[in-house]
């Protein structure tokens, strides 16, 4: 793929063709697979995560850590101001997956599977507002591939080495471009999308309670959603941040290589250290070592 | 050379890329090293495997992949009971392994049969994997291609024994390297391979003078 958003611009816009469809061009040329497997393969991610929205919005799962589970469910029936708008529906989508997730359910790692909520919640939360078909979703997929695979070779996907930033904070930038693309804007605008959107969790903390990808983790899929929303309004209406794209995902990098280890999923700061969050996550690690020793929970 | 199925996938068992789907498969690679099922694993679990592993199913992820489960798989769920069933015995450490290794690693160290290995591998996030130490050999194995991983005395012409026997059965090198901890003692030669080579090959290469141990791993990504 490509090492620069920058560069995927220029060959899109050199080209006349969006940044998915320059993405799924590209991937074929690598030579691995043919454009069709890798059609397929999204086309199959896109399954995946319809049937993830679509269990977790049950709201009867509960996660192995028991912290966290039917919170997609209460946003069927949202009250404030943007109650039964694509916003919600877009949060709740992301609750859903991160639902499924955190109870060790079947969802696609996008790009990983703390942040893995956000994509599907603003691909299909805006896909099925505006009657998308697969092919166009699917290449919502790949224009995501595309920024996340510059993400990954100029800062990080890993909470462990990057903090939340390099995990919600990529995804919400993934999902932005992928809004985009899907709404039919163009590759420019995919582009500032992705900087204003990751401006806006640059310095995210990973401090799961516990250690569990449950506390922030599912709240934060739906806040990361959010975001991409807002960058994906911005960029529509013609906004352009002022740092470029590319150098935005650099200072993410640089900003999760000068994180102390306490905020990089270690559960040994943020939120992971309040007395709450201690509280809580001793009685469940409790109860998880346990049965593991093979005894009764 | 990054690819979109590695950003927008894997399709896997939560909760974690790094901690289950990376987890399971450096497990996954362990059992390829040995064959099969082992029969004992010491699982030295490092930095934020240790620290938070039990939470994100890391435990469940390494058992799940030694007992050949893909992270799509949804008994990776229920695998400490499984290896207990399959005879597979687990002890686990939490260790700060020496020297310079990503947050996420694991050392285990896996027993079937009369083959013991030592395999130190590193979740490097989106559920991608690094297997960096073989028997305390440094090695870069991804295992996004199948991985022909020898073990042979440190003599001249080895490498080109190994690779006519390759040419010969047409099977193709995508990567390749060789590294030893000293002069003439063993080296290790990991070799990357675009078609899995049939049993037949791997006899071949057993059979060559210098070989003392051949394993094809299938890939595992």
């Amino acid at each position: 793929m490509f090492d620069a958003v920058q560069d995927a611009l220029v060959a899109a816009e050199a080209e006349g063709v969006s940044l998915g469809e320059l993405a799924l061009r590209t991937e074929a040329a690598q030579g691995l697979r043919t454009r069709e497997q890798v059609e397929t393969a999204l086309g199959r991610a896109l399954k995946i995560m319809r049937e993830a929205i679509a269990r977790g919005r049950q709201g009867d799962l509960r996660s192995v850590g028991g912290l966290v589970g039917g919170d997609a469910a209460r946003l069927d029936h949202p009250r404030g101001p943007l109650g039964g708008t694509v916003f919600t529906d877009v949060m709740s989508g992301a609750l859903a997956v991160q639902e499924v997730n955190a109870a060790m359910g079947v969802i696609v790692a996008a790009p990983t599977a703390g942040g893995a909520g956000v994509l599907p919640g603003v691909l299909l939360g805006i896909g099925d507002r505006i009657g998308a078909d697969d092919a166009t979703l699917v290449r919502g997929l790949a224009c995501a591939g595309l920024v996340g695979a510059v993400v990954a070779v100029r800062a990080s996907l890993s909470g462990a080495e990057g903090g939340c930033q390099a995990e919600t904070g990529a995804a919400a930038a993934m999902a932005a471009a992928a809004g985009i693309e899907i709404l039919g804007g163009t590759p420019r605008q995919a582009a500032q999308a992705v900087a204003l959107s990751m401006q806006g969790t640059l310095g995210l903390i990973c401090d799961p309670l516990g250690g569990l990808v449950e506390v922030p983790c599912v709240y934060r899929n739906a806040t990361g959603a959010a975001i991409a929303l807002a960058g994906i309004e911005m960029a529509l209406a013609g906004i352009e941040f002022p740092i470029p794209v590319d150098e935005v995902i650099d200072t993410m990098g640089a900003i999760g290589r000068g994180m102390d280890a306490k905020y990089r999923e270690t559960a040994r700061g943020g939120l992971a250290v309040t007395p709450t969050g201690r509280k809580l996550a001793k009685e469940r690690l409790v109860q998880l070592e346990r049965r593991k020793a093979g005894g009764s929970t | 050379m990054v690819s979109l199925l590695d950003i927008i996938g894997p399709v896997m068992v939560g909760p974690s890329s790094s901690h289950t789907a990376g987890a399971c498969r450096i497990g996954l690679f362990a059992r390829g090293l040995v064959g099969g099922t082992p029969a004992h694993a010491r699982v030295e679990l490092h930095g934020s495997f240790a620290e938070t592993g039990t939470g994100h199913g890391t435990d469940r992820a390494i058992a799940g992949g030694l007992l050949g489960f893909l992270p799509d798989d949804d008994r990776l769920r229920e695998s400490l009971e499984l290896a207990r069933q399959a005879g597979l015995e687990l002890d686990w450490h939490k260790v700060r392994l020496r020297g310079d290794h990503h947050p996420n690693t694991a050392r285990l160290t896996v027993t079937r049969g009369d083959q013991t290995s030592v395999v130190t591998g590193s979740s490097l996030g989106a559920g991608r994997v690094l297997i960096t130490q073989l028997d305390g050999f440094p090695v870069e194995i991804t295992g996004s291609l199948d991985t022909l991983v020898i073990v042979a005395r440190d003599q001249p012409g080895t490498v080109a024994s190994v690779t006519a026997v390759l040419a010969r059965e047409g099977v193709n090198l995508a990567t390749m390297r060789v590294s030893r901890r000293q002069k003439g003692g063993d080296a290790v030669h990991i070799y990357e391979l675009d078609h899995r080579p049939a049993p037949e090959v791997m006899t071949a290469i057993r059979a060559l003078p210098a070989i003392r141990f051949a394993r094809a791993v299938e890939r595992i990504s």
